[in-house]
């Protein structure tokens, strides 16, 4: 439980911390909340030679109203999601979910641009912010360039970042009027969990967590509903398309009837918000 | 009015829960200055030769004082030549993953793991034995010079017509499954080798039979060891004396020549402390349709893991309380404990006990299921009647007292039983996803069973302090604040005048320790006993100084003064008398040995909910009679129940230490090893119910296991009549969402079977 040798550095500022990923280049791995990084170093499942602490990094933790989106930090905490005003106002999905990462600890750590980066399929924000359509934005030596959440996402700890770039943005677009319904589903066996199955629900756009490699969009759900289908008809829906893993917790055939069941839930419940 | 009986805040807690806990890990002593760090080279393969072990490349690594290995093992004695002796680190096989094969000695803590990682070892890797009938086939054995896995055996089976004139027999299979103890503090050991003495700080329930357990193990009198048990963070059994990775770091102190200390991470906790439970019950249950149990047989197969610790005795305590609180006319109990390539299997909270009650409480259930009758019902028509006790046990155990249809009676009232079952109803006839269970547990356990003794010494000095010195050293019971009222009860010297010194081997060299609940029950007798010595000499001491006969002496124990009987002014304070007493003070030993064990005993009502679309089960009530006798102190009494049914609860809903067929482990951190938390609980609803025992003066007996060994079985079967109306008999433990998610499947596919087969024709 103790890591293989690193290097530290801290970054003050996104410029210098890109500066630092310049200089140590693959080797580097940023350090955020460090509640995903650093129990992968402790087993030695995650070995970088240096790690970027951004934690000074202050200038990267916002919730703040833009043209039409909302545009949040990359280091913002959980813990300041949850408890955001806007968010409670705005998107409400946001906050919520913000609030059901792991304990008290985590969120008062946790960073929603850790958390993104990092790609844990059975993570919440990952699902959320796809449900959200949101975009990223990623800052690299080459500038700032923007990323579809459905494209940041490309496996089980692999992101569409380089490795030069850092996340800095992530950007919501407000719901519209007729999508401000929304819900949460997160399925464990203790609330310490990761879920064994989540479902985020913004409108008519539904997300799955830990049901594939990536958090997912349930496309047979949203086509089902765009035809007219019920809560109940359209979650029948929830599995098609996805490739969950075969764990203690879970086999494939349960981790889709917990899909089809929170899918369900969660469309009904978006509907009486 | 006695101290006894009334709740005493803790008196080590505002000590403990600041912070000021001094734990193995924690301890700088001078004796430790420059101790270098141990850290283990674990075996990452169940079943294996050991071709090779290079200790080179690790040797050459920063910090590096020494890697041992069992080669240098030289200066111990042998083992008992025995095929199946367990080695300190491993020598040319090894058969679990974790288990020790050498060690790093660094100057650092965190140069450790990087050397440990650079000891390569060749390993020539030969079939794991995982699985309980494989284990019994005994096509891969793990010890050569063997003909069988099985280590040990004990009990018969049903002999023919055991179950002759039953009406109704039902059998079945399922495990009871293996948990990780997990106590907060993990394992811990400092060692240090000087002028031809071992002194061995460790987190040990027990110093004395710690101290005798090494100094074999290194070749030593028991005189030349001192082991010290500093606080202890918890042990649940698993801390009993020392395992051989605790014998590994004091032996690398002598044979070094330099203090060494270890600390273990969680994941090697969790991979390398004893294992508990992990057996298999086939149980067989009939009667008559009235409700009456005729027979009940009781077949183990106890998993040892890869060596015979614990599973050589505890499959023994299973079989002889396999009979619970019932009066049958048949009971019999059998076991085969059997290697895997595992972690060895120790004793855990219950230890044997917990397993016998869940069997023949799901067994109950099962039988009660069968015809069709109330399982409460079942439980009050079977249970040994009030005026059988002393009532001696198929098995031979005498059960002292109790009044077990008392304590279900109490439990199901107190539970409002009746409105549960019209909940229940309602909520069937709704047809909604979230079902009501209620599950019960009636049961008997054993404590202080080990035959031993414990030991006390009370000295009151010239300053009227009183000191007790005892064998029984605590882990988070209370043992300080229980024994000092034992001793201002009688004495009437407050409770912050007396200090209780545990768990040093040099200041008290005899006892036994902490476990099998029975610290109250005989060191905690031996405690009142010596006061009542103390007490006698004092008597005869002041009775001098008045020039009164001491028969006319009284003690005040509220003000804690010796005087004439109703007469203040001749008033004597305890240091007047112990200034008095001469050179040997006011002082007296006792080893306190009762007669038999006694038999706790209790009933449990768990209320769950449980989502029949996901599966998941939540408890939601916990009701509780724990009727241990006499209760010294409510708080501590409390305390050990509600840690005892917050594990219970666990094994029934969430924790299970899981192994793949390669004899992998599946479940070594926490985020894979689903130990239960307080979000997970609701609180406790505790009732009183005092039935004293004749054997020991204070009336006492155990409460420490209690808990566990009735909240497993009501919270399973809480689970299983959740869902009972949708056709589920039973489901194995843990009652995981996926395994209800599938008990209801199966039972709504074998429901529909012969619907379609109807169809069909």
């Amino acid at each position: 439980m103790i890591p293989a040798p690193f290097s530290y550095r801290r970054a003050g500022s996104v410029a210098e911390a890109l500066d630092l990923c310049t200089e140590y280049g693959e080797d580097a791995k940023f350090l955020a909340g460090g509640h995903s990084l650093l129990p992968l170093m402790k087993l030695r499942l995650a070995m970088p030679e240096v790690l970027i602490d951004l934690g000074p990094v202050r200038e990267l933790s916002y919730v703040r109203e833009e043209d039409g989106h909302i545009a949040i930090g990359a280091l913002t905490r959980h813990h300041d999601l949850e408890h955001s005003e806007m968010l409670a106002r705005v998107l409400p999905l946001l906050a919520h979910a913000a609030g059901q990462v792991g304990d008290p600890q985590v969120r008062h750590r946790g960073t929603i641009g850790g958390s993104l980066a990092h790609s844990d399929p059975a993570s919440d924000l990952p699902a959320t912010v796809l449900a959200l359509d949101a975009t990223l934005v990623a800052r690299g030596p080459a500038g700032s360039r923007e990323i579809a959440a459905a494209d940041f996402f490309q496996g089980l700890f692999e992101t569409e970042l380089e490795p030069d770039e850092l996340l800095t943005e992530i950007r919501v677009p407000v719901p519209a009027a007729g999508a401000a319904g929304w819900s949460f589903q997160k399925f464990t066996k203790r609330a310490i969990d990761w879920a064994i199955v989540g479902v985020a629900v913004q409108g008519s756009a539904v997300a799955l967590v830990n049901m594939a490699g990536t958090p997912v969009r349930a496309a047979g759900v949203e086509a089902a509903l765009a035809g007219g289908a019920t809560p109940a008809e359209a979650a029948a829906h929830a599995a098609e398309g996805t490739s969950p893993a075969d764990d203690i917790n879970a086999s494939p055939a349960y981790r889709e009837h917990l899909a089809r069941v929170l899918v369900e839930r969660a469309l009904l419940e978006a509907q009486s918000v | 009015m006695s101290i006894l009986g009334t709740r005493v805040v803790r008196t080590e807690d505002p000590r403990l829960l600041t912070g000021g806990g001094v734990y193995t890990d924690d301890l700088r002593l001078p004796e430790l200055d420059g101790a270098a760090r141990v850290t283990f080279v674990h075996s990452p393969i169940a079943h294996a030769r050991i071709t090779g072990i290079d200790t080179e490349a690790a040797l050459a690594s920063p910090g590096v004082v020494a890697v041992l290995t069992a080669a240098d093992m030289d200066d111990i004695p042998d083992g008992d030549g025995r095929p199946t002796t367990e080695p300190l680190l491993a020598t040319d096989r090894v058969r679990y993953v974790g288990e020790a094969v050498a060690i790093v000695v660094t100057e650092q803590g965190y140069q450790g793991e990087d050397a440990a990682e650079l000891v390569s070892v060749d390993y020539e890797p030969l079939p794991a034995v995982v699985d309980f009938d494989d284990a019994l086939a005994g096509g891969t054995l793990l010890f050569e010079g063997t003909d069988s896995n099985v280590v040990r055996t004990g009990g018969e089976p049903a002999p023919p017509g055991a179950f002759d004139g039953c009406e109704v027999v039902v059998q079945r299979t399922f495990p009871n499954q293996r948990l990780a103890p997990l106590p907060l503090e993990g394992r811990a050991a400092a060692a240090r080798w000087a002028d031809g003495r071992l002194t061995l700080w460790a987190s040990t329930q027990n110093a004395q039979l710690a101290r005798d357990a090494l100094a074999a193990a290194v070749g030593l009198d028991a005189a030349a060891v001192r082991v010290v048990a500093p606080d202890v963070g918890g042990g649940f059994g698993a801390k009993i004396a020392v395992d051989r990775d605790t014998i590994i770091v004091a032996w690398a102190a002598k044979h070094l020549g330099r203090p060494v200390r270890w600390v273990e991470t969680r994941n090697e906790n969790l991979l390398g402390m004893v294992h508990g439970r992990a057996q298999r019950h086939t149980i067989t249950i009939g009667g008559s349709r009235d409700g009456r149990i005729l027979a009940y047989q009781l077949d183990i197969v106890q998993d040892s893991g890869a060596y015979p610790r614990g599973a050589t005795f505890l499959p023994g305590l299973t079989q002889l309380m396999a009979s619970g609180v019932y009066d049958l006319a048949y009971c019999g109990a059998a076991f085969r404990s059997v290697l895997t390539n595992t972690m060895p299997i120790g004793a855990y909270r219950g230890a044997g006990r917990p397993e016998a009650t869940a069997a023949i409480e799901r067994a109950v259930d099962l039988f009660a299921a069968e015809i069709g009758m109330d399982p409460a019902e079942v439980r009050r028509r079977n249970v040994v009647a009030p005026e059988a006790f002393p009532y001696t046990t198929a098995s031979g155990a005498v059960y002292d007292t109790g009044d077990y249809a008392a304590a279900l009676d109490a439990v199901l009232d107190g539970a409002g039983y009746k409105e549960l079952r019209a909940e229940q109803a309602r909520r069937r006839d709704e047809g909604g996803p979230v079902q009501l269970g209620i599950g019960l547990a009636t049961y008997v356990e054993i404590t202080a069973g080990d035959g031993a003794g414990e030991t006390s010494r009370v000295v009151v000095d010239a300053t009227g302090a009183a000191t007790v010195y005892t064998g029984s050293s605590p882990h988070g019971q209370g043992h300080e604040t229980a024994f000092a009222m034992l001793v201002t009860d009688q004495l009437g010297i407050p409770m912050d005048r007396i200090t209780v010194i545990h768990g040093d081997t040099d200041q008290v060299p005899t006892g036994i320790g902490t476990f099998g609940s029975r610290s109250l029950q005989l060191g905690g007798t031996a405690v009142h006993q010596a006061a009542l010595q103390v007490k006698d000499q004092a008597r005869d001491v002041a009775a001098g100084m008045i020039e009164a006969s001491a028969d006319d002496l009284e003690l005040d124990t509220a003000s804690g003064t010796w005087q004439v009987r109703g007469d203040p002014d001749t008033a004597l304070t305890w240091a007047a008398v112990a200034a008095q007493a001469g050179p040997a003070g006011l002082a007296a030993a006792v080893e306190f040995r009762a007669d038999s064990p006694t038999f706790p005993f209790g009933a449990h009502v768990a209320v769950a909910e449980v989502d029949t679309q996901t599966g998941k089960a939540t408890l939601i009530r916990h009701v509780t009679v724990d009727d241990a006798g006499k209760v010294l102190n409510p708080v501590l009494a409390e305390g050990q129940r509600h840690g005892g049914i917050a594990q219970g609860a666990a094994q029934a809903l969430l924790e299970e230490m899981c192994y793949d067929p390669e004899g992998n482990p599946l479940t070594s951190t926490l985020a894979d090893y689903a130990a239960i938390t307080a979000t997970e609980l609701p609180s406790f609803e505790l009732l009183a119910m005092e039935t004293p025992t004749t054997l020991n003066a204070l009336g006492v007996k155990g409460i420490g296991e209690a808990g566990t060994i009735g909240a497993t079985p009501a919270v399973h079967n809480a689970v299983i009549d959740a869902v009972a109306h949708l056709g589920v008999r039973h489901i194995d433990m843990p009652a995981t969402p996926q395994r209800v998610w599938a008990a209801i499947n199966e039972a709504k596919g074998s429901q529909m079977g012969p619907a379609h087969m109807r169809t069909a024709q």
